[in-house]
């Protein structure tokens, strides 16, 4: 099939839990070891201006981030709610979209080169049309976000959808549990597991395109604030900010993990036994 | 007047991606199932028992001939059949426990709450899974899996019950298990059931009647009644005179029309076996 | 299982004409819209403009030495990145400590955008070539990475312990059995880091300019105040070069790994 590749298959899977048990004490050894070896690359290369230590950055950090509650509210509120929208946005429209053409082989192989074509645009090309058509406000900003990050929940939900066991959708049409029935408890769950593996991805290119969107026209935002950091030459406010989008990426995909653990638990079930 | 319940007539199934001058799948096939009856339909393996369940399922449209249901022509899914598919792991959901598989086709009945409830419970009561209500299938053996599909189509309550292999993938014990579940669930249900298997003991255990299938283009090549005493015991029917001679009766048709079918029987021997209808 | 799941007969002569038919509806639809308009043509000018100086800038040399702009970084990027990926990705598969110490600093690193790296590397490196090259290989790092360490993960053991009780030595078997058998997850890394880093390229260019590029030759002609068509243009020749690298990737894909997929039953 055209439409959708195997990107489904870009993590490593997921260990057990007691595996992840253990892990959360190498992992705390492992962060550690890694500020260590930051901090004594750094104080050993003696450049603070380019190469801060891991002190100095986690120091600017908490001032100008962490202990700033009015940093939060002026951009970091405002970046999250764009980022939360455009992405819930393109969760909705991608599902709903994806799950249309995925259903009908014709829909698929008709606008699959048009899906493949949209998505390899480069999503800052088409910022002037998007200030034009919506201004240069938030709406804009949540649309960039939106185009963004729907492609991967499209594609693989279409590829979800498309490849339903046939032999569940026959037991749903032999029991007569009617469209609604098939779509939401035999096609959707089924097509969960690959959806899920979409969500992971659009999440962290809203986290881009949100940063994107902010660099351009705006007054405020975490991406404003690092391109103001930079245009001043306030290079320990640039790894700063970086730290804060790290961090902003990792507490969102870990909320993302928690759900689909809850969610997806019969598949990571039906997995191991499998094995 | 009342019709039987299942009328197949010189149905015939060609594959849509085979060409027109291919010998078809199913040739002619016409045999009638009544209330209450328990037939199987045993054939060699490849002979489209399958396709001719998925036709008489209304999940395959036959190229030629009829099927009548209740008196009605089968053109879509009829809602008085259930089927129990030999692939459990394929036909159960494995996102929803137990108890909602059995649930999901009772869902759209508008039966009272209390009654679905019911019907749950003493389905799966019947096969056995009482205390497996809130597992997923996954966590359960595969014979404990199709015990669900089954229960699945005895809460459904359908007049036909068609059963595709349904004991092919599980171990010789087990099997013999599901044999006499199945037998049970029939007569406390007075239910009818159309029971596809390449097993010959199967066949003639199970059943009051056996339709023997030739290889294809197939065809039936005899109906065999089974005039064995019920309760049926797997190891006193099975030892049975009656039992052993009827098993080699149906094996003997099988093998049979394999070799017509490569061309090494006489015609005087093929009419003989049709006479046997 | 007899005649269960018939599968379709595959025929892509159907499937490529009905792919062009949805181009046409959708390319008659912006032609319509625009012709009727329901949309400014200084906003969105008519399709069959649009293809035409897509036609126009292709015979272009200052246009075309952009393309070869953007590729030369993409090039260079992938390169760079794979050259990096796949031997961490194979050390890090092919021992269980080390592979959970790297996942996790991994999960660590990952989240970091990587266009937040666009400022940082501007005040380090500046904005020519390497500015671009930098991002790109950040990028596309990850999915050779984690494909490849998954790939590793996947050795069938039976098949490793098997050459070891052939006399294989270890460096023969990681050469011989699990490189063998974790190629088709590399390639599969690689084929969407190569969109994933065209995208970025271009990106970089269109954000920060550095150097000669599809993007910056978009920027110039529309800050050059020349009709908006150029922009279009270029966001046409992106989307169908970013198609024709997946295109020739997948194609490779099922020259290369034919066997994978008959062994796999063409798979997830």
């Amino acid at each position: 099939m055209s439409v959708a590749g195997g990107d489904a298959a870009t993590r490593p899977g997921v260990a057990g839990l007691g595996v992840w048990l253990g892990g959360v004490g190498l992992r705390l050894s492992v962060l550690i070891g890694m500020a260590v070896t930051w901090q004594l690359v750094t104080t050993l290369v003696d450049d603070p201006v380019n190469w801060p230590t891991f002190v100095d950055v986690i120091g600017r950090f908490w001032d100008s981030w962490a202990s700033d509650p009015d940093a939060w509210l002026r951009s970091l509120a405002p970046s999250l709610g764009r980022l939360l929208a455009g992405w819930f946005g393109a969760v909705i429209v991608g599902v709903a979209l994806g799950s249309l053409i995925g259903l009908s082989a014709v829909a698929r192989h008709s606008v699959g080169p048009i899906i493949q074509f949209l998505r390899a645009i480069p999503p800052p090309a088409l910022l002037p049309l998007f200030i034009v058509l919506l201004g240069i406000g938030d709406a804009m900003k949540v649309a960039m976000i939106l185009f963004g990050a729907i492609w991967p929940v499209l594609l693989n939900t279409v590829d979800g959808v498309s490849s339903v066991e046939p032999l569940h959708r026959e037991t749903g049409r032999v029991y007569r549990i009617g469209v609604r029935d098939e779509l939401t408890r035999i096609v959707l769950p089924s097509a969960a597991p690959k959806i899920f593996a979409g969500l992971r991805m659009s999440l962290s290119i809203a986290v881009i395109m949100m940063v994107i969107s902010e660099m351009v026209a705006t007054v405020n935002g975490v991406g404003f604030e690092l391109v103001q950091a930079q245009r001043s030459f306030r290079n320990l406010d640039v790894w700063a900010t970086i730290v804060l989008l790290g961090i902003i990426g990792y507490v969102l995909n870990a909320m993302l993990a928690a759900v689909e653990g809850y969610v997806l638990g019969w598949h990571r079930g039906a997995m191991r036994t499998r094995s | 007047m009342t019709h039987p319940l299942l009328e197949v007539e010189h149905l015939g199934y060609r594959y849509g991606d085979a060409d027109a001058a291919a010998p078809p799948a199913l040739d002619d096939i016409s045999f009638r199932v009544d209330h209450g009856d328990f037939v199987a339909i045993v054939g060699p393996s490849g002979s489209g028992k399958t396709t001719l369940l998925r036709c008489i399922a209304g999940l395959g449209h036959p190229t030629w001939g009829e099927i009548r249901l209740g008196g009605h022509p089968v053109t879509d899914v009829p809602k008085e059949l259930a089927i129990v598919f030999q692939d459990y792991s394929r036909s159960l959901f494995p996102w929803m426990r137990v108890r909602d598989n059995v649930d999901l086709p009772l869902r759209h009945m508008g039966l009272p709450a209390e009654e679905r409830r019911q019907r749950i419970e003493t389905a799966l009561a019947e096969v056995g899974l009482s205390k497996a209500m809130d597992l997923f299938p996954w966590q359960l053996s595969g014979g404990m899996q199709q015990r669900v599909a089954i229960a699945r189509a005895v809460a459904y309550r359908p007049e036909i019950l068609l059963m595709d292999e349904p004991f092919a993938s599980v171990d010789a014990q087990t099997r013999a298990d599901l044999q006499d579940m199945a037998m049970a669930v029939w007569k406390a249900h007075d239910s009818t059931v159309l029971f596809v298997t390449h097993d010959i003991d199967e066949s003639v255990y199970v059943a009051n009647r056996v339709i023997v299938l030739s290889a294809p283009p197939t065809t039936v090549a005899a109906e065999v009644p089974v005039p064995l005493p019920r309760p049926r015991d797997q190891i006193d029917t099975k030892a049975s005179p009656e039992f052993v001679a009827l098993r080699a009766e149906v094996a003997r048709l099988i093998r049979r029309r394999k070799a017509d079918a490569v061309g090494g029987t006489s015609p005087a021997e093929t009419a003989a076996i049709t006479d046997d209808r | 299982m007899t005649g269960t799941a018939r599968p379709q007969r595959h025929r892509p002569a159907a499937s490529a004409l009905r792919g062009l038919i949805g181009a046409a509806v959708l390319l008659a639809a912006v032609e319509g819209l625009t012709r009727a308009e329901l949309v400014n043509p200084a906003t969105l000018p008519p399709a069959s403009a649009i293809l035409t100086t897509t036609g126009r800038i292709l015979l272009d040399p200052e246009f075309l030495t952009s393309v070869g702009g953007t590729l030369l970084a993409w090039a260079i990027g992938m390169l760079i990145a794979a050259a990096m990926a796949v031997p961490l990705g194979v050390l890090l598969g092919s021992s269980r400590r080390s592979y959970l110490a790297a996942t996790m600093a991994i999960e660590f690193l990952r989240p970091i955008p990587s266009v937040a790296l666009i400022p940082l590397v501007i005040l380090l490196r500046g904005r020519g070539l390497d500015f671009k090259v930098i991002l790109i290989v950040y990028a596309s790092v990850w999915p050779i990475l984690f494909n490849t360490i998954y790939g590793m993960r996947d050795v069938d053991p039976q098949a490793r312990e098997t050459a070891r009780a052939y006399g294989l030595n270890r460096i023969a078997i990681l050469w011989r059995i699990s490189l063998r058998a974790a190629s088709p997850f590399i390639y599969t890394g690689v084929r969407i880091s190569a969109g994933i880093a065209l995208i970025l390229a271009i990106s970089a260019e269109l954000i920060a300019g550095g150097g000669p590029g599809i993007g910056t030759w978009m920027i110039a002609n529309s800050q050059a105040g020349v009709p908006r068509e150029f922009l279009y243009a270029g966001i046409v020749v992106s989307g169908l070069l970013g198609v024709a690298i997946n295109r020739l990737m997948v194609a490779g894909e099922h020259r290369l790994f034919a066997w994978h997929h008959r062994v796999r039953g063409s798979g997830s």
